[in-house]
């Protein structure tokens, strides 16, 4: 559709809806708005972002086709119950800083929500639209729309007001999604808010672990630019368990809550033979080398070397599983295996990625598993050596369980393997910490307030959830925040 | 928060001393921990650093570290009173001390620095202290006046015979293991290839073995996987897990590849840099 062809259909519809003629036939009949984006061949070679972002008039027609419906089921599907229909009647509206400041009453950082939520799975899944249609790709691009209404305002936002203070104060520990809501939250509380982070730059798993091409690093910096002016204070390089640990930052330091959301930053292996070669990466090293460190600018500026890989396998099948893979295209792997024991129908990764990853020319290995990894004497990999699998029945998780062939093994040439089959809790604040609960996979317990087994200690995102998503955890931050808000109200001074 | 340089000087050739305002780790730290540091902006590396001593009343932890890369390189063209961006710890598991009657300490080259800490704290713990260093030539020698004022026997080699008795480590460290007592632990920090022969021959006598790895790491609180080695067969992370661990059951072959893994990248980054300074110079 050209622009002009846009306008024409907008302005038609426009026109009935003021008539009162506009009829939900009409808003099916619009064609499902597709978001720009860069050249496949083209951004192989950079770390850009890849999709571009709606237009206005893409943005306005996309609303269009959102049938207003009166029980709304898209809100129930989204983990933080955001608004949807109202936001989305806005931009139809024309009016977007309306549309922002519903999406913000519950969602704090919409410019990353509109990019990473796995928006089919939640609340586009459930959205009325592609229920008609039988199929999820043409709901209406909730997701989109955010990511649509949230970027017009990157440059403007305004600093969120802060309540007096009551002087209290509350630590966070760690500066992921769910650690940012949690100090936005207590501050305007007017808590003394302090976040401690581990890294030399603070955003968590959105700075080190999902790639520029996925989401731009300046909007993370921004979010944290937004409370830097709202007067938290951010303290990097600062491990929380060792620099000074929990109970120190309570009993000498004067913290009277203590939020902690340290993520889930500790990555799993499979104990198959060979993961020790040399050119066998994690995908949390490999990313980080890439992301934190800027590992593709190697020689023109950045220090940190990242393989010079040629033939690269990459173990898994979740979002973090394509970013390395497209990471490992972007630096300079000629072919890019990517190896997942079930179907596509059971990868947990978001479908959009899994779409981008095929046309960047990454090569879908399903139904394989590694066996082992394959060395030379110097003990680098050369080869990974794979089984066949079929799908049998179905598992407690309800996906079909995968099921080796017997004698089905064969090898495939690679220079580099990046294992990215999960993360499991860093034992970090254990070790470290008397006092706290957890679970026999060392993820937090936590009451449904986010309250830990110690008093004053709250917690949240992935060292509870286990590895989860932004929205999640962000969920979590704003819960143990409120819950921090209503202790510390009645706590005295 | 910044920290910065309020000593430095020149050990010996390519090696380098000095003392950094970072109060923190200062009180926090304990032997046998260390630091991970980058110089400046986005684009530097992290590399770790064992602290080799701290003041927590003055709030400053000494580093000690040898001129072998890009990064090691841009450290020993600091001054006092420059900064260092980020620097974050104290990392690692503290070494266990307690008293094994006679310990054997040995260092290889820069590996003198992060020991001395150790021996000193096994001193205090009543240990008789046995101690051996061991140098690539007399201008690589470093900290022989600290070791032996906490020593009760002090041996320092030379690969070349320039100072000292000429000898690899491992010799004067089998006589000391050949001894009656036998000594009830040894602790050896040093270059890879020298732990592993070192391990060798405690292995022989059965003298129980320290050694502190120093892979290449990231980040340092165990969330990368990039620093591990194979212990018992076993993967473990030197970060969270070490940097010590039982010498006789380390993989060091595997180790060492690991190790080598970047040479190439490595000599790129640091030639780029040689270069730009060099051009710096010119334009003066
Ligand atoms: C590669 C990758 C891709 C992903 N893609 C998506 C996606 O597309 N969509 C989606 O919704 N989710 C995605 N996720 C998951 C999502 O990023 C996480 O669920 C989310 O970031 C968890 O947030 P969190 O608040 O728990 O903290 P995290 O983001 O995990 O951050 C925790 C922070 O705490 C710091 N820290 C750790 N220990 C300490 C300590 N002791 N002291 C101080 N600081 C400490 C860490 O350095 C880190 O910065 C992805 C994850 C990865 C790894
Ligand atoms: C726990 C620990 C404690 C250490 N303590 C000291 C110390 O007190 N003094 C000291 O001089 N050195 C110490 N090291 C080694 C030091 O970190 C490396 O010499 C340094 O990282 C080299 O960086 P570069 O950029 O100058 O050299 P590069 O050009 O990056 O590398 C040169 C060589 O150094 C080794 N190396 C590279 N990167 C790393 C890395 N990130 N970590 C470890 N080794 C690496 C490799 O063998 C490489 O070939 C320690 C290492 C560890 C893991
Ligand atoms: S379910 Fe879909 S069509 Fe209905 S209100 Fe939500 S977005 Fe609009
Ligand atoms: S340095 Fe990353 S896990 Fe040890």
């Amino acid at each position: 559709m050209t622009h002009e062809e846009r306008q024409e259909l907008l302005e038609s519809l426009l026109a009935k809806q003021k008539a009162g003629t506009l009829k939900p036939r009409d808003r099916f009949d619009i064609p499902p708005q597709n978001m720009p984006e860069q050249d496949a061949a083209a951004r192989r070679r950079n770390v850009s972002e890849v999709a571009l972002g709606y237009t206005e008039m893409q943005a306005r027609l996309e609303a269009m086709r959102c049938l207003q419906c009166k029980t709304a089921p898209c809100v129930q599907g989204c983990p933080v119950g955001i608004r949807i229909k109202d936001f989305i009647a806005a931009i139809a509206d024309g009016h977007c800083d309306r549309a922002l400041d519903i999406i913000k009453e519950n969602s704090l950082l919409p410019a990353v929500c509109g990019r990473v939520c796995p928006q089919e799975v939640q609340c586009q899944e459930t959205c009325t639209v592609g229920l008609k249609f039988k199929d999820v790709s043409r709901a209406v691009s909730i997701g989109r729309l955010e990511r649509f209404v949230a970027d017009l305002d990157c440059n403007g936002a305004a600093i969120p007001s802060v309540a007096s203070l009551t002087g209290k104060k509350v630590a966070i520990v760690g500066s992921g999604p769910g650690g940012i809501v949690a100090a936005a939250d207590t501050r305007r509380a007017g808590h003394d808010v302090t976040v401690f982070e581990a890294f030399h730059k603070p955003g968590g798993v959105m700075v080190y672990g999902i790639p520029e091409f996925r989401l731009p690093k300046a909007i993370v910096h921004d979010e944290i630019e937004t409370l830097k002016k709202m007067g938290v204070r951010i303290v990097t390089n600062f491990i929380v368990g060792r620099t000074r640990t929990i109970e120190q930052l309570m009993t000498e330091d004067g913290f009277d809550a203590v939020y902690i959301g340290v993520g889930a930053g500790l990555p799993s292996f499979m104990g198959i033979e060979g993961e020790s070669l040399v050119g066998v990466y994690s995908a949390n090293e490999y990313l980080t080398r890439a992301n934190l460190m800027k590992a593709y600018d190697f020689g023109s500026g950045a220090d940190t070397p990242i393989a010079a890989s040629k033939r690269v396998a990459v173990v898994g099948g979740g979002n973090v599983a394509m970013d390395a893979a497209r990471t490992a295209v972007r630096v300079g792997a000629e072919k890019v295996y990517l190896i997942y024991r079930r179907t596509e129908k059971e990868m947990p990764a978001r479908v959009e990625e899994v779409h981008h990853a095929k046309q960047e020319g990454i090569e879908f290995h399903l139904l394989q598993s590694p066996k082992r990894i394959v060395g030379d004497q110097n003990s680098r990999a050369t080869a990974i050596e794979c089984l066949r699998y079929e799908l049998g029945e179905p598992d407690d998780s309800g996906r079909r369980r995968p099921v080796a062939i017997a004698g089905s093994e064969f090898l495939i040439d690679v220079d580099t393997v990046i294992i990215a089959i999960g993360n499991q809790a860093n034992p970090l604040i254990r070790q470290t910490t008397t006092g706290l609960e957890f679970n026999k996979w060392g993820n937090l317990v936590v009451d449904e307030n986010c309250r830990t087994s110690m008093p004053g200690v709250y917690a949240g995102g992935d060292i509870v959830l286990g590895a989860a998503t932004v929205i999640l955890a962000m969920g979590q931050g704003r819960i143990a925040a409120a819950a921090i808000n209503d202790d510390l109200a009645d706590k005295p001074r | 928060m910044s920290h910065r340089i309020v000593g430095k000087k020149e050990l010996g050739t390519d090696v380098f001393w000095a003392r950094i305002e970072a109060p923190l780790i200062a009180q926090a730290r304990q032997p046998g921990q260390f630091i991970i540091l980058s110089i400046n902006n986005d684009y530097s590396e992290r590399i770790p650093l064992t602290i080799a001593g701290a003041d927590p009343s003055a709030g400053t932890i000494e580093l000690i570290w040898q001129r072998v890369g890009k990064t090691t390189a841009e450290m020993a063209n600091l001054a006092e009173g420059d900064e260092i961006a980020n620097i974050s710890g104290p990392l690692g598991t503290p070494t266990h001390i307690e008293n094994f009657g006679t310990v054997v300490c040995v260092g290889g080259g820069i590996g003198a620095a992060p020991l001395l800490p150790i021996a000193t704290a096994l001193k205090n713990a009543g240990n008789r202290l046995v101690s051996i260093l061991g140098f690539r030539s007399k201008d690589r020698l470093i900290l022989e006046r600290d070791f032996a004022a906490i020593s009760d026997e002090l041996v320092v080699t030379t690969d070349d015979g320039s100072y000292g008795r000429k000898a690899l480590v491992t010799e004067p460290l089998a006589e000391a293991c050949g001894r009656d007592p036998r000594p009830g632990h040894a602790f050896i920090i040093g270059p890879t290839i020298m732990m592993k022969f070192c391990c060798d021959v405690t292995r022989q006598f059965d003298v129980p073995t320290q050694v502190s790895l120093n892979t290449i790491m990231i980040d340092g609180t165990g969330m990368c996987g990039g620093c591990r080695v194979e212990v018992d067969g076993k993967p473990k992370f030197v970060c969270v897990d070490g940097p010590e661990f039982d010498g006789h059951r380390v993989n060091f072959d595997l180790m060492i590849k690991r190790m080598n893994a970047y040479k190439p990248q490595e000599r790129q980054a640091h030639e780029q840099y040689e270069q730009h300074r060099c051009k710096i110079g010119l334009d003066e």
